[in-house]
């Protein structure tokens, strides 16, 4: 047990002194590899701390897509880098902030270390009401069922998410297709990969949406594997992003939340509440919406990570 | 044999941790990505270790999740790595990767 | 036979673990970036596949065992398409290391 621990502290180090760095250092570039490094520890920590639902989550979000996102704004900042370096705040300023900084972390150490000892818990009250909902991966029955609502509201936010995105685009560019994506030169070594891996992929990120019932996985894992292989395939030129004026594209970006939105109105005379599931019919419909939302879910990422619209015509240089 | 697989598990963790010295010295962001790639290879041996050593099966599935999205992110940064202006991208949002603006004026919904 | 097994993974996975400390050690010490990718995916392959070599025998059943070999044929994969791709962009001078060991890295491996 004892090893255990040693393990947990040095992780622990490991990551606060990462994560520091990651403050610290003044290149884009390698603070965004040293994020995605930190999210790697941390999909590890979770573990350690058996939260595998989360652990997966971070593994998808925090090491594959946040990389992408993250660099593409690094490479766009890169130019202004050094200026606004020497634009900085006034020490007075920094330190100021930093003491603030502090304050928030040390009063969020207070709180934690001032929770009663058994500490407050919903966990069993989620067991109790585990059956009648017929999954078993409480954290699926908690997202889909006790607190559908939140997750309604966290499929719906990615759309506005999306148009925000969208509405940067210059005016001329506007409802044609996205152009943020990296557009290495055309290499076979990439090529290959990228006929490769997606269908393993798919294969995965279906695994994890059926899996996501009874064991750790879910809807927005398998949706970022789905979402990874489809801007892989866009990376490598072997397609290109669609145009966003396309009504099938913006069809399925909403589908996930209409279908949720219907089931959950429908709950209101089949079932007395919205978002209420008739008695028996729990485990096929959250099964129906995850699957759904797992479509739009990942259809929205890969138009996020894909940046704004850009231009009409199809982006890559032949090379 | 728990013991021998948790053991392996620091061990490998921690060996690779201390590549991660290279992320700090870089010098080119090649180097760093490497220290990165080399921590995920790591993590990932690391958490068949544990999953095996626990008997928890899940786990192994966050390794499977980060070896698929691993080879995800090492492309998008090798390809981020170089770009020919040094800016955003080959064509960006910048006006000028358009033609003429006139083909572009279209009705949109 | 179970003590077979466990030798063999007691075997396997210290092999594994000596190769991950060997990539390590080769990405910190060596001079440039192509001999660091050498020898890290040294450790990619021959590291995470005696490891996962090593958990064979200790795993439950088949499919368990399908996803330790998925995961050290993804690694693999991912390894050697990065390795191609960076050491494409090793032989173009990048501005980072102008001043660095880019000429010795080219000579070497030309």
């Amino acid at each position: 047990m004892t090893n255990a621990l040693i393990v947990d502290a040095a992780l622990v180090l490991l990551v606060l002194g990462l994560a520091l760095w990651v403050i610290a250092t003044r290149a884009a570039y390698s603070a965004v590899v040293g994020f995605v490094a930190y999210g790697l520890l941390m999909a590890i920590i979770w573990v350690r701390l058996a939260a595998v639902d989360v652990a997966m989550t971070e593994a998808a979000l925090g090491t594959g897509l946040t990389g992408l996102l993250l660099l593409g704004a690094a490479a766009r900042l890169a130019p202004y880098e050094t200026a606004e370096f020497d634009r900085r705040p006034g020490r007075g300023l920094r330190v100021l902030i930093g003491l603030l900084c502090a304050t928030i972390a040390l009063g969020l150490a207070v709180v934690v270390l001032l929770l009663p000892e058994p500490a407050p818990t919903l966990a069993l009250l989620v067991a109790d009401n585990l059956p009648p909902t017929g999954v078993e991966n409480p954290v699926t029955g908690v997202l889909l069922a006790h607190r559908a609502i939140d997750t309604l509201l966290e499929s719906v936010v990615l759309l506005p998410a999306l148009i925000g995105v969208w509405s940067v685009a210059a005016d001329p560019a506007w409802g044609g297709r996205p152009g943020s994506l990296p557009r290495p030169p055309a290499s076979s070594a990439l090529t290959l990969l990228a006929q490769v891996l997606p269908p393993f992929g798919i294969l995965v990120g279906i695994h994890l949406v059926w899996n996501g019932a009874d064991d750790p996985g879910g809807k927005f894992q398998g949706a970022t594997v789905l979402a990874a292989m489809w801007v892989l395939v866009l990376i490598a030129g072997l397609r290109e992003p669609p145009a966003v004026r396309e009504r099938r594209l913006r069809l399925l970006l909403v589908i996930g939340a209409l279908v949720f939105i219907g089931i959950g109105t429908s709950g209101i005379w089949l079932a007395g509440a919205f978002l209420a599931y008739p008695e028996g019919y729990a485990k096929p419909l959250i099964l129906a919406i995850e699957a759904v939302l797992t479509l739009s879910i990942a259809a929205t990422l890969g138009l996020l990570l894909a940046g704004p619209p850009a231009s009409d015509q199809p982006t890559r240089k032949t090379s | 044999m728990h013991e021998f697989l948790l053991g392996a598990a620091a061990f490998v963790l921690g060996t690779v941790a201390l590549g991660l010295m290279r992320l700090l010295r870089g010098p080119g962001h090649a180097d760093r990505m490497l220290a990165a790639q080399l921590l995920g290879t790591g993590g990932v041996a690391a958490l068949l270790l544990l999953g095996v050593a626990t008997g928890v099966g899940a786990i192994a599935e966050v390794a499977l999740l980060l070896a698929l999205l691993a080879a995800f992110a090492s492309v998008a940064f090798v390809s981020g790595i170089h770009r020919p202006d040094g800016r955003g991208n080959a064509s960006g949002t910048a006006p000028s990767a358009t033609g003429s603006p006139g083909e572009h004026r279209r009705e949109t919904a | 036979m179970r003590l077979a097994l466990d030798i063999l993974t007691i075997v396997a996975v210290s092999l594994g673990a000596i190769f991950f400390l060997a990539g390590t050690v080769g990405l910190l010490r060596f001079p440039d970036t192509l001999t660091r990718l050498h020898a890290l995916t040294k450790a990619d392959n021959l590291g995470l596949g005696l490891v996962v070599l090593g958990l064979l025998p200790q795993v439950s059943g088949p499919l368990s065992a399908l996803a330790l070999l998925a995961v050290w044929l993804l690694a693999l994969l991912s390894g050697a398409t990065v390795g191609q791709l960076l050491a494409g962009k090793a032989a173009v001078p990048d501005p980072d290391r102008a001043q660095t060991l880019a000429p010795v890295a080219g000579s070497r491996h030309d």
